[in-house]
């Protein structure tokens, strides 16, 4: 078989035990520490006595590894089951604000990915002048602020003093797309403003990277344009680590998303997850967390993958 | 008279260095050199590191590496002055007038694209040759540099075809624009010594057909001396001599000249082998985690006090004997005897006695000193560790130890950093002394060098050996040490001893197949030794 | 060594210390008690209230001063237990090698599979945040990272000769890791150090606004947030000081690592 499948369903593999080892530790991490759900539900007033009644009725006086599988099994099938707080059922919860999340990175993804990938190359093109010193600097700064600040101080320009966008982000299923896009225009500033200083930071040192390579000089001394040389040696070369840092930050995308949307109060999973949190309904926060790891988890396979099929070593063996 | 193709006039060249604690400054690293290459003819540029040999090679092309910048002078190609001209201009003169040919031809093709699309892209993007013209060419030129299956070699990637033939492929990118100058910069430096030849045979002869004119730049005098028809050498920055080939080579000059030329001229005489000090026996050896051994049975002696050179190509196993003995890879079968005692194979169990006895200098003296430890530390750590001397007593040693390896007083209190090349190798040398060694192995310690840097190195131990009674075992590639400094020798080959015994016997013919390649393949300090070789070598295969 | 330091360190020394000064002496220098109600809801910026006050009528500059001490005091712990933690056991994983190594380092992967903020928003929602586990949470967490940079770094040093050759004379573990390997690896630690510093920072912040680290009545910056949010749709910006706070912080510490690091390479580059 030709080793780049075998390297790919390898990396596959490894994945599919890394999901399954993750499931596992946010599961056990809610199980070693002290206190359980039924705790959590009857608070300080709970009598030995009723506490045993409930750990029962939940299947809380099972052992950790049964009830982990049957959560896991009920994972795969789409259970999630329900919610301590309301008793509805997770998953529905889940698969509406999953939709929402999604629209709010894709956007944010569309945006950033772009427009990072150019200003990295504006900033190879102009190393160690002044473009590259600002698009530095203002990488540092937003590099330096919690996503949550960021978010702050564009709705206190941006919605509160200049009225150009909602300070919240509400959006109803029935809205035009327009519409939808303009309530959720801050959301995705701050989103784009997070991911793209490590994105472009990230692709500027790939990029500078390649154009560092000896190949590079010997297009240079075959008298080709600077365009040229990018074009045919340098892009080539640098597709696949670009693509690796795209992924890796999308990764980060779902961690930049779960405080974006409580800032904004919008309704999806980080919204969820956080909410959760807060009212200790572990259920729910496993489910969540489990779909979060696991959404990080895969778009960092996807990178690899991406690697190992853009090596041309691999590609075409001895 | 006719302009020559090449005119170089007070040719200066600057960069910015950034040293530690202090601002990023100017320097001048070539202080005004002149030199003309007609058409037609190879001028070889000779110098040891930072003499500004491939600063200069490149300034043909008004091409600076990294920080560098051409300050001033001329630099005439064809009649017109490259460093006046615009980039469009100068981008016109690059891969049509003049190529280049690197020392790393697998860093410098692209490996994401065939063999053949870059090898002809110069001469079809600057107007040459059409597309199928081109690659005529191109196979023609693999033809012709001997390239194994010429007519689909282009199509392979660059990691699919071996060093020695990606820098032949690297030749025909430079050849296939059919350019007035090829600038070659150290071509054969990266590539084993039986490949070496072929390769430099393979470029000689496409410069002759082809006939055009080429800078040669090198380190090695007595490879240029085999294509030059013109030598200037070149230190620090600046010239030293300039003359024809045979003038350079027969009778230099300068002194510095006749240094290089004369550098591997130490002698020594051989001694007979008595009972042995080290002896290994039938060892087989394998990495962990592999499935093939890199040691086959290797069965050698070294007697006390004398030198046992280990000689052989990358992958020759030669490395790996030395990690074995040192006990850093346990071996899978055989034994070694050390000092009339077995060897622990591992060397976490062996005696102290059997690691003070046994003492190892490495390539590069640069890692194998502690950035962060003085010269004084270095050397007096095995002083403390295994004789336990303290206070006055180490001082007083560590100094003895500096006078032994030339180096003086105010050299405890330094840091490696602040040391030369040459300097940290002593050092090195002086921390092996410490420990009152019967045996120390050098691994490939003067590879790294400048040829005189290394011709002094040799002549320490040589004296060492004589003061200390210590024996060496000593691992290298470089035939010329062998012949300087061995009293027996053993020629490895594969992961197997292919010959072994007294210098004189290893170094008398007749020879097996493989060590009569490797000493043929040295490239020798005089006129015609390539054709000499090359024209015996058809002799032989005729005869069989 | 400290002659010559530059601008952009020296700045990023003179606030770093300002902060940390203002946090070990904020009972002295704060106008007001932490706690006390001093004035009216969002007064704006006076005389006698420099920043103005919260949304309880609290000082917002005292407000500010014993957020600062919070969270630079639990960032500090939290960076300090990573570090003993991470770098130890890096140390150990690279200079054993074999099974421990493997062993310690596909947990380590295995943890940094899920992002740090999903992990304590999970072990979060079923223990108490106290400032204690908080530290803990966040330093065992980030621990980590600096596993990864400490073994990597070690793994680079042991491969050198000069430790082959001191393993060769027959040293012993604690000499080769405190002699050979510790000198050399300093610098780049110290300088993740103010990364990781920087990124307890935001990350405490972040966990204090989402409501499930430092708990009210403590001050902490994140805090100071989540309390005078409502007050942005007002056009006061009184949650808007502690961005200026952790950005001045946390730039100024980045500019001391910055220096940091280039002193080791520029070292590197000089043995040559």
């Amino acid at each position: 078989m030709h080793p780049v499948i075998i390297l790919v369903a390898q990396r596959l593999g490894l994945g599919l035990i890394l999901l399954f080892a993750a499931s596992a530790l946010i599961f056990g991490l809610t199980e070693v520490l002290p206190g359980d759900a039924a705790q959590a539900i009857l608070g300080q007033a709970a009598t030995a006595e009723n506490l045993a009644n409930l750990r029962a009725e939940m299947g809380l006086d099972q052992p950790a590894i049964s009830r982990y599988f049957q959560w896991l099994g009920g994972i795969v099938t789409g259970d999630l089951g329900n919610a301590l707080t309301n008793k509805l059922p997770i998953a529905d919860q889940v698969s509406r604000r999953m939709s929402a999340t999604l629209f709010l990175a894709f956007w944010a993804a569309i945006i950033s990915v772009p427009l990072a990938i150019l200003l990295g190359l504006i900033a190879v093109r102009y190393q160690n002048r002044w473009p590259d010193k600002l698009i530095s600097g203002v990488t540092l700064a937003s590099i330096s602020l919690p996503e949550f600040m960021i978010a702050y101080i564009l709705v206190f320009f941006f919605a509160v003093k200049l009225f150009w966008a909602p300070s919240f982000a509400s959006v109803s299923p029935g809205m035009p797309l327009l519409e939808q896009l303009h309530a959720i225009s801050l959301p995705v500033a701050v989103l784009t403003l997070v991911v793209l200083a490590h994105m472009m930071r990230m692709t500027r040192a790939a990029i500078l990277n390649v154009m560092q390579s000896a190949y590079i000089e010997t297009a240079e001394l075959k008298g080709l344009t600077t365009f040229t040389v990018i074009r045919k040696h340098a892009f080539p070369n640098a597709i696949a680590p670009i693509v690796n840092v795209v992924m890796i930050n999308l990764a980060y995308l779902v961690v930049g998303v779960v405080v974006v949307e409580v800032v904004f109060a919008y309704p999806g999973m980080g919204q969820y997850l956080v909410d959760a949190v807060v009212k200790r309904d572990v259920p729910v926060v496993l489910a969540c967390g489990v779909i979060f790891a696991a959404v990080y988890i895969i778009l960092n396979i996807v990178a690899d993958v991406v690697s190992i099929l853009a090596n041309p070593r691999l590609r075409h063996p001895k | 008279m006719t302009t020559p193709l090449l005119q170089v006039r007070g040719l200066k060249i600057g960069a910015t260095v950034y040293p530690p604690g202090e601002k990023p400054h100017d320097i001048e690293i070539v202080h005004g050199v002149d030199f003309d290459v007609e058409a037609g003819k190879v001028l070889g540029l000779i110098g040891e590191s930072g003499a500004g040999k491939s600063t200069i090679g490149l300034a043909s092309m008004a091409y600076g590496r990294g920080g560098v910048e051409l300050t001033g002078g001329e630099v005439m190609v064809n009649g017109r002055d490259v460093l006046q001209s615009n980039l469009r201009d100068i981008r016109k003169l690059r891969g049509a007038e003049v190529t280049y040919v690197s020392q790393s031809a697998a860093a410098s093709f692209n490996p994401a694209k065939r063999i053949m699309e870059q090898v002809i892209e110069a001469a079809v993007l600057q107007g040459k040759f059409s597309k199928s013209d081109a690659e005529d060419r191109a196979r023609a030129l693999f033809d012709k540099l001997g390239l194994p299956d010429p007519d689909h070699i282009g199509n392979r990637y660059p990691h699919q075809v071996s060093g020695g033939q990606l820098q032949r492929c690297m030749t025909a990118l430079a050849l296939c624009p059919e350019p007035d100058l090829v600038v070659f910069d150290e071509p054969t430096t990266a590539l084993d010594v039986t490949t070496q030849i072929d390769v430099l045979k393979a470029i000689k002869d496409a410069i002759r057909d082809t006939g055009v004119a080429a800078l040669y730049i090198t380190h090695d005098l007595a490879v240029v001396a085999q294509v030059a028809d013109h030598i200037m050498v070149l230190r620090q920055g600046e010239m030293v001599e300039y003359g024809t080939t045979d003038q350079i080579i027969n009778a230099p000059q300068e002194e510095y000249t006749q240094a290089l030329v004369s550098v591997r001229s130490i002698t020594h005489e051989e001694k007979q082998p008595t009972e042995p000090v080290l002896r290994v026996e039938n060892i087989t050896a394998r990495y962990a985690g592999t499935k093939f051994d890199v040691l086959h049975n290797v069965s050698v002696d070294l007697s006390p006090g004398q030198t046992l050179a280990v000689v052989g190509e990358s992958g020759s196993g030669k490395s790996t004997l030395a990690r074995v003995i040192t006990g850093l890879l346990p071996p899978r079968d055989g034994a070694i005897t050390f000092a009339g005692r077995t060897l622990s194979p591992d060397q976490p169990s062996r005696s102290l006695e059997d690691l003070r006895e046994l003492q190892m200098i490495y390539q590069m003296a640069d890692t194998a000193m502690n950035p962060r430890q003085t010269v004084g530390t270095i050397i007096g750590r095995p002083l403390e560790f295994y004789f336990g001397l303290k206070g006055k007593e180490k001082q007083q040693r560590i100094q003895e130890l500096l006078d032994e390896i030339e180096l003086g007083e105010g050299f405890q209190d330094r840091y490696p950093a602040e040391l030369s090349g040459g300097q940290k190798q002593r050092v090195c040398i002086a921390r092996a002394l410490a420990a009152k060694p019967k045996l120390i192995i050098c691994d490939e310690v003067t590879s790294a060098l400048d040829p005189l840097v290394a011709d002094g190195i040799l002549k320490l131990l040589l004296n060492l050996q004589r003061v200390e009674d210590v024996a060496y075992l000593f691992i290298t590639h470089d035939l010329a040490t062998v012949r300087a400094i061995a009293d027996s020798i053993a020629v490895m080959y594969q992961g197997r001893v292919q010959r072994y015994g007294t210098k004189s016997e290893v170094l008398t013919p007749p020879f097996d197949d493989y060590t009569d390649l490797l000493l043929s393949s040295v490239p020798e300090m005089k006129l015609g030794w390539l054709e000499e070789v090359i024209a015996h070598r058809k002799m032989e295969s005729a005869g069989n | 060594m400290l002659k010559n330091i530059p601008l952009s360190a020296a700045i990023g020394l003179i606030i770093t210390g300002t902060y940390f000064l203002a946090a070990i002496f904020a009972g002295v220098i704060a106008p007001y008690g932490m706690a006390e109600t001093v004035g009216d809801v969002w007064e704006p910026s006076s005389a006698a209230h420099w920043l103005g006050t919260d949304q309880i009528g609290r000082d917002l500059l005292t407000r500010m001063i014993y957020g600062g001490q919070t969270t630079i005091f639990i960032a500090t712990a939290a960076t300090i237990l990573s570090f003993t933690t991470g770098a130890v056991l890096g140390f150990i994983a690279a200079v054993s090698g074999g099974w421990v190594d493997q062993l310690m380092s596909r947990l380590v992967d295995l943890f940094m599979s899920i992002p740090s903020l999903i992990l304590a928003l999970v072990i979060l929602s079923s223990i108490e945040a106290t400032v204690v586990t908080l530290i803990v949470i966040m330093g065992l967490l980030d621990s980590t990272r600096v596993y990864r940079l400490a073994r990597a770094v070690a793994v680079d040093i042991t491969v050198m000769d000069y430790v082959e050759a001191a393993r060769l004379r027959g040293e012993k573990l604690k000499w080769i890791i405190f002699r050979e390997i510790l000198p050399n690896a300093l610098s780049p630690l110290v300088a993740e150090m103010g990364l990781r510093f920087i990124f307890m920072v935001l990350f405490i912040s972040t966990l204090s606004f989402l409501g499930i680290g430092v708990q009210p009545p403590l001050a902490d910056w994140g805090g100071i947030v989540k309390e005078n949010k409502e007050g942005i749709n007002f056009g006061i910006g009184a949650a808007l000081y502690p961005a200026v706070a952790i950005a001045t912080l946390s730039i100024s510490v980045n500019l001391i690592a910055d220096w940091i690091l280039t002193r080791t390479t520029s070292l590197k580059g000089g043995r040559g």
